[in-house]
């Protein structure tokens, strides 16, 4: 199985969409010969054409606007926004039109061929407009799905599930993995289901909760938790909306304990709507309350990134606090 | 690479306003349904012609009688067509049937052309079990796949740049076919609306953009909407062929609509086509025009009633008479009525459709989260009366007759 970082695996994937369903059409700002500023969309038009992978206006609603139609019409349609910072101009389109398509409509349209692809989060120096987790805005909107891959491998399958799924999705891809994440990631044409998330280790203790960039802090964290005699279960959310409850619930149901962590600002994080629903699950066998560790509730600092992000220390004290609460 | 073409190079300033394009309004009938001296009239038979003639009656009844109904309490709102029906129904009528229309609410005229029943408009209207859209939105949010015609999104200006996109669709298809996407002059301030001309110019798609310049956006005129010459000349700032026309001349309409879709279609290029007219109604059912423009300016453009000009010339013809015109009113309206009460003793949509088509399948969550209301309102019939009726309903019926949209 060849090793590559997560960009290749995304281009991996892109190109295996694009090989098996001629409505497979990819679009940006950039994505054309450049093959989009990080490279994702590299050699797609190359290979498929001007007509299937191409640069748009630099118009974040008109590209998602444009993509809504094309869906409607029956393609599938795979927009890159350049980051998710950038995805407010195109809120309307994708709030009031592509959640909302296939329900107004009583079912007789949908833009369940859509993709939209954006990098997201922090760790990159990005500053207030290349840093930002916007996935909590979408998953307040019924008819969207929200997705994030933590790995090459994963990348590979979510989004080949994303593009392959009947309803809208949003992929938010951590940048900060683009190349620093490296894997095995399988040369055929594989799928990983919507909907689910995935146990990455099995624990008695507490039970640690995350997508994307955090799985990397959260398993650290057990590292040195493991170490104090703290044994930790991780689970890998994969699916932000709607989300694997059954899952997470099975788990605390057997440690008792939940921490819920994401890069994205604590007041109105989806760690909120995640904690809200596991108190009612599992009410009487919490032995304390869920712990959420999250970004400051600020616009994301530049010099002071460091010190705003949820690492895997404050992951660490917050599993120690839990555990002697 | 140069940024712009052929650049002249002066070594003075020199500004320009856009005042150097005036573009000219393009007329063919006069009000008494004579053609202008000059003036080269499309070629449209009889059937194409009553075909298109019924349908500008129709939508006129169709308005008369719904907004007396909304008066009367039997309906929560309506918007009606009046005024504009020639700009809607002519521009319909030169497309292929098979085109796609992506409207903004105001266009019921192009469904009617297309043959959506009285029962379709009904139930929509008045949302019950057989509403193609499930009783989810606002009356007049019409929506038929078999005809073509995509369902209506309130919010303005949106489906715009989706008619971009779903035009350049249709040209990877190959099979011929446009879209057509119409929108009001208000509308056309939005953002999507210059996204989408300059995304249909750069991507070469063929799509007709078609302003109806009504000259009000609910309240506001059109001299506080923008201040250039109309919206016409925004096409040249895309370089985008683009045709003004008189929006209450039926042939004028069509002639141009005619010649924009084969030129969208041949050369896979957009056109803009602005149809001058007025919007004669309130902006809906909840609007009351006297607070905002004066009966001295509704009677002038009363005076120039698409409707009424299309007949004279059917008449000119010898196509049409004062009986086929009695006879024609009185049985739409007599449909009308009957469709209307057809639709308001039909049962409401079933519970289900509150928690299906958010995604193709309902979800774990959904479902919990329908069952606990269905639980509430067992406990609470009476506060529910609506749902509880439902809950009895047995579930063969789901799908509310929508099946077949």
């Amino acid at each position: 199985m060849p090793e590559m970082n997560m960009l290749k695996a995304i281009n991996a994937a892109l190109d295996t969409a694009m090989a098996t369903d001629d409505k497979v059409i990819c679009f940006g700002e950039d994505v054309g010969v450049f093959g989009g500023v990080f490279r994702a969309t590299s050699h797609l038009q190359e290979k498929y054409g001007r007509d299937r992978c191409f640069n748009t206006p630099l118009v974040e609603q008109g590209i998602i606007g444009f993509a809504n139609g094309l869906a409607a019409q029956g393609s599938r349609p795979v927009a890159e926004i350049q980051f998710a910072d950038y995805i407010f101009p195109a809120f309307d389109q994708i709030v009031n039109e592509t959640a909302k398509f296939r329900y107004r409509s009583g079912d007789l349209f949908n833009v369940g061929g859509l993709t939209i692809r954006a990098p997201y989060g922090g760790g990159i120096s990005g500053g207030l407009y290349h840093s930002q987790s916007p996935e909590a805005y979408f998953a307040h909107t019924p008819g969207l799905k929200v997705v994030v891959p933590r790995n090459p491998h994963q990348a590979k399958g979510l989004l080949l599930g994303a593009i392959r799924d009947p309803n809208p999705v949003l992929f938010f891809e951590p940048k900060r993995l683009y190349r620093a994440s490296v894997g095995e990631v399988p040369e055929e044409d594989y799928q990983l289901p919507l909907g689910e998330a995935e146990v990455i280790k099995e624990g008695d203790d507490i039970t640690l909760l995350a997508w994307g960039a955090q799985m990397e802090m959260v398993e650290k964290a057990a590292e040195l938790a493991e170490k104090e005699g703290i044994s930790c279960e991780i689970i890998d959310l994969r699916t932000i909306v709607p989300w694997d409850v059954d899952t997470v619930a099975e788990s605390v149901l057997k440690t008792g304990r939940l921490l819920v962590t994401h890069e994205a600002p604590l007041t109105g994080g989806f760690a909120g709507e995640i904690a809200a629903t596991i108190q009612q699950r599992c009410f009487l066998y919490l032995e304390s309350p869920i712990a959420r560790v999250t970004g400051l509730d600020t616009p994301f600092p530049l010099t002071l990134e460091k010190e705003y992000m949820p690492d895997h220390l404050k992951i660490f004290e917050a599993i120690k606090q839990s555990i002697d609460y | 690479m140069s940024t712009t073409s052929k650049a002249t190079i002066v070594h003075t300033p020199s500004f320009m306003n856009g005042d150097e394009f005036r573009v000219p309004v393009f007329k063919l009938l006069k009000q008494d349904g004579s053609p202008y001296k000059n003036a080269k009239l499309p070629e449209i038979d009889r059937d194409k012609a009553l075909r298109i003639y019924r349908a500008m009656l129709f939508t006129r009844v169709l308005d008369e009688r719904m907004l007396a109904a909304q008066r009367q309490g039997r309906l929560s709102f309506y918007m009606q067509c009046t005024g504009e029906e020639a700009s809607v129904i002519g521009s319909t009528a030169a497309l292929d049937d098979q085109d796609m229309i992506m409207a903004q609410y105001r266009e019921q005229g192009a469904l009617a052309y297309r043959g959506f029943t009285v029962d379709e408009f009904m139930n929509q209207l008045f949302g019950n079990d057989r509403d193609y859209g499930k009783g989810r939105q606002m009356p007049v949010h019409y929506g038929s796949k078999k005809l073509h015609y995509m369902t209506i999104s309130s919010p303005l200006a949106t489906q715009i740049p989706q008619a971009t996109g779903y035009a350049y669709g249709q040209k990877m298809a190959g099979e011929g076919h446009c879209t057509i996407t119409i929108f009001g002059e208000g509308a056309a301030s939005e953002g999507d609306f210059h996204a989408a001309l300059n995304m249909a110019s750069v991507h070469q798609v063929p799509v007709i953009f078609l302003c109806r310049n009504n000259g009000y956006a609910i309240s506001t005129p059109a001299h506080e909407q923008f201040s250039a010459d109309g919206i016409a000349p925004r096409a040249f700032g895309y370089h985008m062929k683009v045709i003004r026309v008189d929006g209450n001349d039926i042939l004028a309409v069509y002639q141009a609509t005619t010649e924009a879709r084969q030129w969208a279609v041949e050369n896979n290029k957009p056109v803009l086509i602005e149809a001058m007219t007025y919007r004669l109604a309130a902006h809906s059912s909840s609007d009351d025009p006297s607070g905002y423009r004066s009966k001295k300016e509704e009677e002038a453009w009363r005076e120039k009633d698409p409707v009424r000009r299309m007949r004279l010339w059917l008449e000119s013809k010898g196509w049409w008479s004062e009986e086929d015109e009695k006879s024609e009113q009185e049985t739409r309206r007599r449909e009308v009525l009957e469709a209307m009460k057809r639709a308001e003793k039909r049962p409401a949509p079933d519970l289900e459709t509150l928690i299906t088509d958010v995604y193709d399948d309902t979800t774990p969550q959904l479902v919990e989260q329908l069952e606990q209301l269905k639980t509430h309102i067992r406990k609470y019939p009476d506060a529910y009366p609506k749902g509880a009726k439902l809950l009895d309903k047995p579930l063969d019926d789901a799908d509310g007759g929508a099946r077949h949209a």
